[in-house]
């Protein structure tokens, strides 16, 4: 059978774009071959390890299990697209780093748009709720708890919670000062 | 790149019908959360496929002209869970859909992917069957409606015809009406993990919450298709909720449940484990009802 092949309009970081997709591609085939947004990492393409995450109209995705056509009128935002114009690191980028949230850096692209899409909700999660949220990928180098530590810190600075962020433990626990005790 | 022959793109649902008729060798591609990672692992590998993911018409939960829940075939796991409606009248299912995969596959997946693959660990599926949700299935000689147990003929086997697929899951008024449900998953992990046995029991009580109006228990995995245990029903209703009864019931359930050896786990625990689960899931939901346990 001939090749097929079609026209997929679709928004990507924020700018209009359209390229001609091999029909049998997957969005990660898509993004990384005719877009060269390399951050989209292929790690296990089954859907498992979430290596792949996107965020698509607002909601994170993993793009190896997601056909390529399915694009078609979507806004999609990779790692890509939350660096500055220089290249300045977003806050979530930053956090990642400042906590030590990253070894080798595979599962980070991925790990970081789900805590965007976490950052950005506005909401401010539960403990439990983050480390839910977060468990849709795998990380074999830092056990998670800087991760977690990370996502959780933004989440307070965005809410405006700057002193709670700093009271976050090496545990990813808020621990709040010992009360002054009665006398 | 997928190992596929081909993917024809659907732009309705008369036109999805249209490309199976065209193309009877065609499987249907949903969320392909199941799909597609059969044909990476080679099971489904060079297929063809008919796209039905962007039919936004089948997504969403509605309540119909008969007062029916109306839930979209392609409506996706999160989006149930964070639907008014789910949360107002069938809170459970919202939960049990939650419990599915993880957060991304819970965004690609659909209710009707996860009924049409046939599989009796479906988390959907126990809360469905015991909910006696409606399946609604569209094909070239219009639309026809089903019950879900008899939508499950056996495993990985449903009731669907060639060029047929399914449009909607209906829970009629009759069957979520003043009814509590409660889902228990039991398996190895919190997340990505597949179920081992689960669990979902929904009661109505009698105006005084004294009594059991009526319960309704499904499992997954405790049979090679979605089950209900009748035995343990038919003993529970009209009684009294009393210690004594509950845990009758949940002993009752053995008469029906009939989970095989896996890999997973064996029969001794997954049949341990339904009594375990029909009594934490029978006391949560009768919590839920308003209903207090006398004595």
């Amino acid at each position: 059978m001939d090749r097929q092949y079609k026209v997929v309009h679709c928004k990507i970081n924020g700018k209009e774009v359209e390229k001609i997709v091999d029909m049998r591609a997957s969005l990660t085939d898509m993004l990384r071959n005719d877009y060269r947004l390399t951050s989209v990492k292929k790690g296990c393409e089954v859907g498992e390890c979430g290596a792949c995450t996107v965020i698509i109209d607002g909601e994170g995705f993993n793009s190896c299990i997601y056909m390529a056509v399915w694009a078609e009128g979507k806004e999609i935002w990779t790692l890509e697209g939350l660096t500055g114009p220089g290249g300045e690191l977003s806050d979530i980028q930053q956090a990642f780093v400042d906590e030590g949230a990253i070894q080798c850096g595979f599962c980070s692209p991925g790990f970081i748009m789900t805590s965007w899409e976490i950052v950005n909700s506005g909401r401010e999660y539960t403990d439990d709720e983050l480390r839910k949220a977060l468990s849709g990928h795998l990380c074999r180098c830092t056990g998670y708890e800087n991760i977690f530590r990370a996502v959780k810190k933004t989440m307070l600075r965005r809410l405006g919670k700057k002193k709670e962020a700093e009271l976050v433990n090496s545990q990813g626990i808020t621990e709040y000062p010992e009360p002054m005790p009665f006398k | 790149m997928y190992d596929i022959k081909a993917l024809y793109e659907a732009t309705s649902v008369q036109h999805a019908i249209e490309l199976l008729q065209e193309h009877p060798e065609a499987q249907i591609l949903a969320g392909g959360s199941d799909v597609l990672v059969q044909v990476r692992e080679g099971r489904r590998a060079g297929v063809e496929l008919v796209s039905i993911y962007m039919l936004d018409e089948l997504r969403g939960v509605s309540i119909d002209e008969e007062e029916n829940i109306r839930i979209g075939s392609l409506t996706s796991f999160s989006h149930i869970t964070n639907d008014p409606i789910i949360q107002k009248y069938i809170n459970v299912l919202g939960e049990a859909v939650d419990m599915v995969g993880g957060p991304q596959i819970r965004a690609i997946g659909t209710i009707g992917g996860n009924t049409c693959n046939g599989v009796t660990s479906a988390d959907s599926a126990s809360t469905l069957t015991a909910w006696e949700a409606i399946i609604e299935i569209t094909g070239p000689e219009g639309v026809r409606r089903v019950p879900i147990k008899d939508f499950y003929i056996k495993a990985k086997v449903v009731d669907l015809k060639p060029g047929e697929i399914q449009t909607a899951i209906l829970i009629p008024k009759s069957s979520y009406d003043r009814c509590y449900g409660h889902y228990i998953k039991y398996a190895m992990r919190n997340a990505l993990d597949i179920t081992t046995t689960g669990c979902s029991v929904n009661v109505r009580l009698t105006e005084d919450k004294k009594k059991i109006e009526r319960v309704r228990i499904a499992y997954g995995v405790a049979a090679p298709i979605p089950m209900r245990a009748y035995t343990a029903e038919e003993f529970l209703n009209g009684k009294t909720i009393n210690e004594k009864n509950i845990k009758k019931f949940s002993e009752m359930v053995l008469e029906d449940v009939n989970p095989r050896n896996s890999w997973r786990a064996s029969r001794a625990l997954r049949r341990h484990i339904s009594v375990v689960m029909a009594e934490r899931a029978l006391r949560d939901s009768i919590e839920q009802a308003g209903g207090v346990i006398n004595g």
